[in-house]
């Protein structure tokens, strides 16, 4: 073991400039796929920030009075897609326009809005079906006259986290695999570069095993390095965005940035095990 | 048979070897070589000698035919096996194969350490045989420091190191020049005096005559001379 890692750590001092090219190279691999990665969380974030707006409001008829909305409240409380229920009653409704819609406050001066139950769905409730269902639910009480959820507006969400989800999948499995031949490349050369040491080490006798070993830390090594530089490079990245273009970002949560940077060490293992065992099979 | 034959180190029975592209390189080769035996291995260029050595070092298996050595056995021999046997052969080749980034001892010293010699049995061993080789005083050169001569006897040091019984050798002398070349070919012969056989390939044939040692003499991948057999060389 002790020599395993003197060996890994001689390729360091060996070769330092290959060494160096080959986790930058990782290093800017990942950086890619994590800024690309970033971009995707952000939209599904700024998504998600919209869809909990998804909203159905069911509009009650003039003079309903309060004991038959609170028994009806409680009953559509309890279907399964509903997360919340909120009774806004004639004022309440009136004081909302006001404050939302502060440039036409004179017009709500004296008018009358109608009561409503507003609705509120859980997550993976949210879509166009499922809204129109519940919507028709709650139109089939007698008080209720009308009920709004702007349906253009949610299946043009709807669409758009489709084709995000969709072009999402296959750019991020694009990137890795780019990655990942990226990184298998230059671990090869690697090897390669070593090729007479591996030559010699075979014919006096060393077993694949022993061979493997330092390649496989080395490996190792490399893909953590270059895995925690692009973990850094994106961290930068999204901190100048979020400086110059005053967008707020949201950045990996410490599980998916510890799993970027393992995820770098397995391709690092894996590519020299390949890398090296291509070259094995040979002598 | 003699008693020395019976004691084989190294045996080759029919062995025929076939390349996809270029034909047959061997035909039906079979022969023995004996415990503490110096064999050379002689022919024209394309005769088969180096594929008979790397045969008997498993870098390659025979097409069919047995190659046997030290109870390691082609038909069965598994890498790790394989990995075993060469701890305990030393092979040698014209272009030295040193690695030019290492001193003569660390070039020594890679053959113990990569088969996972203690770190405090190798400087002892390496300096001996780096003494054995008369090469003491150049343990720190590198190899681009040294003469050919000096090279292959670094590479010769490397293979000495794990006390083999069989020393295989492709044309050591043949990048050198006249003066070098008796001195790479007398330490081999004090290398077999003290015990090792050899099997070394040549062109040299000046080496061979005045050498009185078994000769085994090569044509298109057959035997065509064993002068174990016959006292007389053929033709
Ligand atoms: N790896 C290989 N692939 C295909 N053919 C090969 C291979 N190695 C050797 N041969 C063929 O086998 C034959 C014997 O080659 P070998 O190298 O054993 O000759 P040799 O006696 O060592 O010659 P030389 O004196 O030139 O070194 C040649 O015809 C050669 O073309
Ligand atoms: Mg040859």
């Amino acid at each position: 073991m002790r020599r395993t890692v003197r060996d890994a750590s001689a390729a360091f001092t060996r070769a330092p400039l290959l060494t160096a090219l080959s986790i930058t190279t990782i290093a800017f691999s990942l950086f890619a796929f994590g800024l690309f990665g970033l971009v995707a969380l952000n939209i599904r974030a700024a998504l998600q920030g919209v869809e909990e707006r998804v909203e159905i409001r069911a509009f009650v008829a003039d003079g309903t009075d309060a004991q038959s909305l609170a028994a009806a409240a409680g009953d559509i409380d309890a279907f399964p897609e509903v997360q919340s229920v909120n009774i806004v009653t004639q004022d309440q409704a009136l004081a909302r326009a006001r404050t939302e819609l502060t440039e036409f406050s004179d017009v709500f001066q004296s008018g009358v809005l109608p009561a409503s139950i507003d609705v509120k769905l859980k997550p993976g409730y949210r879509d166009p079906a499922t809204v129109a269902r519940v919507s028709a639910r709650l139109k089939s009480y007698p008080f209720v006259d009308d009920v709004r959820y702007g349906e253009d507006w949610l299946v043009q969400l709807y669409r758009l986290r489709n084709i995000a989800g969709v072009a999402g999948l296959a750019l991020g499995l694009a990137f890795a695999a780019v990655a990942v031949i990226i990184i298998g490349a230059t671990i090869r050369m690697a090897v390669l570069s070593r090729a007479d040491e591996i030559s010699i080490m075979r014919l006096v006798g060393a077993t694949d095993g022993f061979i493997r070993r330092p390649f496989l830390l080395e490996g190792f090594a490399k893909g953590i390095l270059g895995g925690l530089l692009a973990l850094g490079l994106t961290w930068l990245g999204m901190h100048l965005i979020d400086r110059y273009m005053h967008f707020h970002t949201v950045f990996f949560s410490p599980a998916m940035a510890a799993a970027g940077v393992v995820a770098g060490a397995l391709i690092g293992v894996l590519g020299s095990s390949v890398a090296v065992g291509r070259h094995l099979r040979a002598l | 048979m003699t008693a020395a034959e019976a004691v084989g180190v190294l045996r080759f029975d029919r062995v025929t070897k076939e390349y996809p592209r270029s034909g047959l390189a061997l035909h039906e080769v079979s022969f023995r070589v004996a415990k503490g035996e110096f064999v050379f291995l002689t022919g024209p260029s394309g005769a088969g000698k180096s594929t008979i050595l790397r045969l008997a070092y498993f870098a390659e298996r025979p097409t069919s035919g047995l190659v046997r050595v030290s109870g390691v056995n082609s038909e069965h021999a598994s890498r790790r096996e394989i990995s075993k046997l060469r701890r305990r052969l030393g092979i040698v080749f014209q272009d030295f194969r040193l690695l030019e980034d290492r001193t003569a001892e660390e070039n020594v010293g890679f053959a113990l350490e990569v088969t996972g010699v203690p770190r405090a049995q190798i400087g002892p061993k390496v300096s001996r045989v780096l003494t054995q080789v008369g090469l003491a005083a150049k343990a720190t050169a590198f190899p681009r420091e040294l003469s050919g001569g000096e090279q292959q006897r670094v590479a010769i040091a490397r293979a000495l190191v794990n006390d083999p019984f069989v020393l295989i050798a492709d044309e050591p002398t043949g990048n050198l020049d006249e003066r070098a070349t008796r001195g790479v070919f007398q330490l081999l012969r004090e290398i077999n005096a003290a015990g090792t056989a050899i099997i070394m390939a040549t062109h040299d044939l000046d080496l061979v005559r005045h050498a009185d040692y078994r000769t085994l003499e090569l044509n298109r991948g057959q035997i065509v001379f064993d002068s174990a057999e016959s006292p007389e060389p053929a033709a």
